[in-house]
């Protein structure tokens, strides 16, 4: 186990230098920079940025003071929001989204697995053919098509709920739920499939030939196998998460990391984009780490090795 | 034991998808959009970038099957010519990652040991990455270019199709057929074109069902995030934002596109599943 | 009034194919204290009347028509769900084929064995497990005594079946239902679960419906014997009864066309000599009928000298095969014996270049075989081939039988034009006793017998001196057995093939070979004649595996 721990940790940073290298010359030879659009500012001044930014000097150079900055986890100040440096706007941003993704994956958790479990046990009756269908439904319902339908509902038609902005606890239903109720379906039909799999198997047969009762049979025997492809979807469920909380926050004016990133992107804030794909990325990698972990101790054959 | 005329796995699948009513719907509902967004803007009276500034922001009505958006434009023809990019978009991706995929994935699986390992490292740090801020990034650093816009979606997906033809190519090669072939002196190249592909393709054809709706959804997103096709060109993403920006005024604007959306989505993933059902090769063993 | 009553019971399937009549009236008495052994083939209904006695049946495919099980004054083909559950692993448990599978990899073996006390209330769980260590013990389990924590992938497949049984009697139910319990275990573990089960059954007056394809194997064990056929019961007789004087023609032939270790036959009966009423022969006296070619051709055709194979493993190299050289003369057949983990599927596809060996060489005609290229590979292709074990994976499900056969022929450019080819693989067909008709048909089309003539007929296709049989009649029943194993004898006649024949099945090895060799570990132990290895065994190890195949006496001493 640790030797995995291990491994992935040093697979990681390869990685992550891939990422920062890749970015970093994107940005660069990405048409226009990033004083471009605005042209009201002043020569000087503008000149003045640029040595500050090190965008006078040769691209090598550039690059090595980048990772330099980078391994003393400098990110170095945003282009764009003077003042600031982009570890503080991830460190102010990202709580938000991390809130928006936590509660939309608990949600989707707390929906789906249920529903999963009750769908496959009750196959082809009127609990299994409903819920999937519906969550059928639910995959094809984009979030940027289901959020304003949601507003338009709770919001504008029944005044129950605020539709936008993040101030208070009433903020976070509308979108964790518009997030969460997509995976919900995703989570329902895999954890369904997983169950009905778990269920064919030959120890449940013998579960069942001790006389356990159903309830003994599933809890005890069949969940634990049937829920393994719930557990490795975990993965890409969280960088579908981040990805779309982009959607969500833009929907909602959620001022969530998503929103940041993409906004930087558009105005080419070059160090707030490379650093924000630098955080993701190792996010990513840790997240992925800790289901892959997750699933080893839960199978007894990996846990010895 | 049934020995009646020579009858293909192939065909015993088609027949058993034909058993399967709501896979056939499916089906047909696809035919039915693809047919539509190829014929409706052609039997429109508009085209789809046509301003009409007196006629903005009517209801279906007479003159205007599906209405007008903020700019006079004809909804019916939007919303169909939309098809056309939004199913190219999906086709065109798939087919893309469906080649890079399948050929990686099947060499990585068939070459084994060191190759595949070298292979599969590679697959394993290009997973890690948070591969939608890439495309975000593609797209807003150099242009909404249609053709990067597909390119850049279908490499994003290879991936999984990578990962799941070599776990299948490995599982074959395991195989006493495949054994038997090496044992009667069979080249590389036939005993993959002949018998590992013809074998694959059946995972290969529900992976790839399944990825078109998912390649759609992420050019629906970028759309909506702005970083789609440009405008005047629509594609159903940047007609459901126009749609969903517009919602209180005019909510066919979202109604129509969103319509053609989701029910194209739902038959994708219907068809899918009931393509899984139909190849699955348990059932024609005795 | 411990008596289980199965009633005129018929059970039918409803698959995509059709409805599929599985079980068709069948009637069993199973008394106290009684061991029965219910035999069949595949196909025969034995496994479905096995299973739809505690309702295990899935119920959407399986319907049970009419028919009633009678126990203690219920049927349990009515009874509720939770009334089951009262008598499932309390009065009536089960043990089922593949201790592999049937165990959850995710619990430990003592909390599973522990777990029927705990169902039905008669222990607390500590007490519970203790009983469980108790009983592990009894069945010879003694690692769990050490690592109470032990998880099922730890322990080999008999170690899991003891297990497995013993997990069905620590609550003392009054009937065992054992549903293959053996067939997925080498021969001398095989013996001493029987022993296991024969003697805590005895000890503890368990009645006993013992499932099987094996009638030697059923023979050893049970009071009486009850034989079925295509869903139906053709006899039910005590065990000395049924052996000495069988009347249905079909437990004749079960008797009769499995291969004995004391009998020399040139050709097994099959089924079909005994349902063709007019034709009753029993051809096992048949003597000696050796073409005089075999026994003195010295010529040797394929030498094997200093042969290593190793595998990769997470724990370092594992040595497969540890040092053999090998004779096999020409025109003969040499067989090899083992059980798993000997060695002797690696063997066979060492010599194939399947398998990379770490060191040996080998020797056709004198010469020594390279595969370094394709080319070269090719050439020696052509002289060599192999059958394997599973039918239902040998075959490319894509192809036709015509494709299959017709691209050796391609490859290696043997027939000038489609038709010369269409030609040759036709007649091949027919040598391999299958209806030249059928070549553009597919592999799923054919039963298992069937698609195993398909694999002779394609390696006969290069016209190759020397075949591989790599336990290519294990997977099929008794009665298909025999005919594969009669053709491949009559070709080696015919064609003047060489064999080397590798299976764990003694007697089978031993009706088809010349000389055998013996492996263990990755080892030829013993080598000699047939006869010489049955009648005047060297080492322990091979005694053993003649003493542990069924028909032999089971020793009551606690030598497990």
């Amino acid at each position: 186990m640790k030797k995995v721990v291990l491994s992935r940790i040093l697979q990681a940073i390869p990685t992550l230098w891939v990422i920062a290298t890749v970015t970093f010359f994107m940005t660069r030879y990405a048409p226009g920079g990033p004083f471009d659009s605005e042209k009201a500012i002043p020569q000087e001044i503008k000149v003045k940025l640029e040595s500050h930014f090190g965008l006078d000097r040769p691209l090598a150079e550039q690059y090595l003071l980048y990772l330099k900055n980078l391994l003393q986890g400098d990110l170095g100040p945003s282009f764009k929001y003077p003042g600031w440096e982009v570890s503080e706007l991830i460190a102010t941003a990202f709580p938000i989204s991390l809130t928006l993704g936590a509660l939309s994956l608990v949600i989707a958790l707390l929906i789906g697995l249920p529903v999963g479990i009750i769908a496959a046990l009750r196959k082809n009756s009127w609990l299994d053919y409903l819920p999937m269908s519906l969550s059928m439904a639910g995959i094809c319902l984009p979030t940027f098509v289901l959020g304003p339908l949601l507003i338009y509902v709770f919001s504008t038609q029944l005044s129950l709920l605020p539709p936008l902005g993040w101030y208070g606890p009433a903020d976070w239903v509308l979108p964790s739920f518009t997030l969460g109720l997509f995976y919900a379906a995703y989570i329902a039909r895999l954890t369904r499939a997983g169950m009905l799999e778990a269920l064919q198997q030959d120890y449940v047969r013998t579960a069942i030939a001790k006389g356990a009762s159903s309830f003994r049979v599933v809890t005890k025997h069949a969940l634990r196998g049937g829920l393994l492809p719930v557990i490795t979807y975990l993965g890409p469920a969280f960088a579908g998460l981040i990805s779309g909380s982009f959607v969500i926050e833009s929907v909602f004016f959620i001022p969530g990391l998503g929103k940041f990133f993409v906004t930087a992107a558009f105005n080419r804030d070059y160090t707030m984009v490379l650093g924000t794909v630098l955080f993701y990325a190792s996010l990513i990698i840790l997240l992925n780490l800790l289901v892959d972990l997750l699933q080893a101790w839960l199978d007894p054959k990996a846990r010895q090795l | 034991m049934s020995l009646e005329n020579s009858s293909s796995l192939g065909k015993d699948a088609w027949l058993r998808l034909k058993a399967n009513r709501m896979a056939m719907l499916s089906l047909w509902v696809l035919v039915a959009m693809a047919v539509l967004s190829v014929v409706g803007p052609v039997l429109s009276p508009y085209s789809y970038d046509e301003q009409n500034l007196d006629r903005v922001f009517h209801g279906p009505c007479n003159e205007h099957l599906f209405g007008t958006d903020n700019l006079g434009r004809d909804l019916f023809t939007r919303a169909t010519y939309g098809g056309r990019i939004s199913l190219a978009v999906g086709l065109l991706a798939t087919i893309v990652s469906l080649i890079i995929g399948v050929t990686y994935g099947m060499t990585a699986g068939y070459a084994g040991s060191k190759t595949d390992a070298w292979m599969m490292r590679s697959v394993d740090v290009l997973y890690s990455l948070p591969f939608t801020i890439f495309v975000i990034l593609l797209m807003v650093l150099f242009g909404r270019n249609f053709l990067l816009l597909f390119l850049a979606i279908g490499a994003v997906e290879w991936l999984t199709m990578a990962r799941i033809t070599r776990a299948q190519t490995i599982n074959l090669k395991k195989t006493e057929f495949i054994e038997a072939a090496r044992a009667l002196g069979y080249s590389h190249w036939r005993i993959l074109f002949r018998h590992l592909l013809p074998n694959l393709v059946g995972p290969i054809i529900v992976y790839a069902t399944l990825t078109v709706p998912s390649v759609m959804l992420l050019e629906a997103v970028l759309s909506f995030l702005g970083l789609g096709v440009q405008a005047p060109l629509s594609s159903w993403g940047s007609l459901i934002k126009e749609g969903a920006d517009k919602m209180d005024a005019a909510p066919w604007l979202l109604f129509f596109p969103g319509i053609f959306f989701c029910m194209t989505l739902f038959a994708l993933n219907f068809l899918g599943d009931g393509l899984r059902d139909a190849l699955d090769p348990k059932s024609s063993k005795e | 009034m411990d008596k289980l009553e199965i009633n005129d019971l018929r059970i039918n399937f409803n698959t995509r194919e059709g409805v599929i009549r599985a079980v068709e009236g069948v009637n069993i008495t199973l008394n106290r204290g009684e061991v029965v052994g219910l035999v069949g083939e595949s196909g025969s209904g034995k496994s479905v009347t096995c299973n739809s006695i505690l309702q295990l049946l899935p119920s959407p495919p399986a319907k049970i028509e009419s028919g009633s099980i009678k126990w203690k004054n219920k049927d349990l083909l009515k009874e509720q769900k939770v009334d089951m559950e009262v008598i499932r692993g309390k009065e009536i448990s089960m043990v089922f084929q593949d201790p592999m599978s049937s165990l959850n990899p995710y619990l430990p073996v003592l909390d599973q064995v522990a777990e029927p006390l705990i169902i039905h209330g008669m222990a607390s769980l500590p007490e519970a497990r203790k009983k469980a260590g108790e009983m592990l013990l009894k069945v010879g389990v003694s690692r769990v005594a050490e690592n109470p924590r032990a998880y099922p992938h730890e322990f080999s497949g008999g170690m899991r079946q003891r297990a497995m049984i013993a997990m069905a009697l620590i609550t003392q139910p009054s009937v065992l239902l054992a549903d293959e319990p053996t067939t997925a275990l080498d021969v001398t573990v095989q013996s001493k679960i029987l022993c296991i089960l024969k003697e805590l059954c005895r000890d503890l007056q368990i009645s006993v419906l013992f499932v099987s394809h094996d009638l030697g194997l059923v023979a050893e064990l049970a009071d009486r014997v009850i034989v079925m056929y295509r869903g139906k019961i053709v006899e039910n007789n005590n065990t000395k009864s049924l052996f000495s004087n069988p009347k249905h023609p079909y437990v004749k032939a079960l008797i009769a066309c499995r291969p004995t270790l004391d009998s020399k036959i040139t050709r097994l009966p099959t089924i079909a000599d005994f349902m063709d009423e007019e034709n009753n022969k029993i051809q096992k006296d048949e003597k000696l009928d050796l073409n005089p070619i075999h026994l003195d051709s010295e010529e040797t055709l394929v030498e094997i000298k200093g042969l290593f194979v190793d595998f990769p493993s997470e724990s370092g190299l594992i040595r497969a095969i540890d040092g053999i050289n090998l004779k096999i003369r020409k025109g003969t057949t040499h067989g090899i014996v083992g059980e798993s983990g000997s060695g002797k599927t690696t063997l066979g596809r060492a010599i194939l270049q399947l398998v990379q060996p770490t060191a040996g060489q080998f020797y056709l005609n004198g010469n020594v075989v390279v595969f370094k290229s394709i080319r070269e590979r090719k050439r020696f292709c052509k002289s060599m081939q192999i059958i394997f074990q599973d039918p239902y994976a040998s075959l490319n499900p894509r192809l036709t039988v015509e494709q299959i056969l017709t691209e050796p022929m391609i490859v290696h450019g043997i027939g000038k034009s489609r038709k010369e080819r269409m030609t040759r693989a036709m007649e091949i067909m027919e040598e391999v006793g299958l209806d030249a008709g059928f070549l553009n048909r597919y592999p799923h089309q054919f039963s298992g017998g069937q698609r195993q003539r398909i694999c002779v007929a394609r390696a006969l296709t290069t016209e190759p001196e020397f075949i591989v049989c790599d336990e290519c009649v294990s997977a099929m029943d008794v009665s298909v057995q025999a005919q594969v194993l009669n053709l491949l004898k009559s070709l080696q006649v015919s064609r003047g093939l060489t064999y080397l024949f590798i299976s764990h099945d003694l007697s089978v090895v031993k009706f088809m070979s010349d000389q055998i060799a013996v492996m263990q570990k990755g080892r030829i132990i013993e080598n000699g004649t047939a006869d010489q290895i049955y009648n005047d065994p060297q080492s322990k190890y091979t005694r053993a595996l003649i003493d542990a195949v069924p028909k032999a006496n089971c020793s009551l001493s606690h030598t497990y």
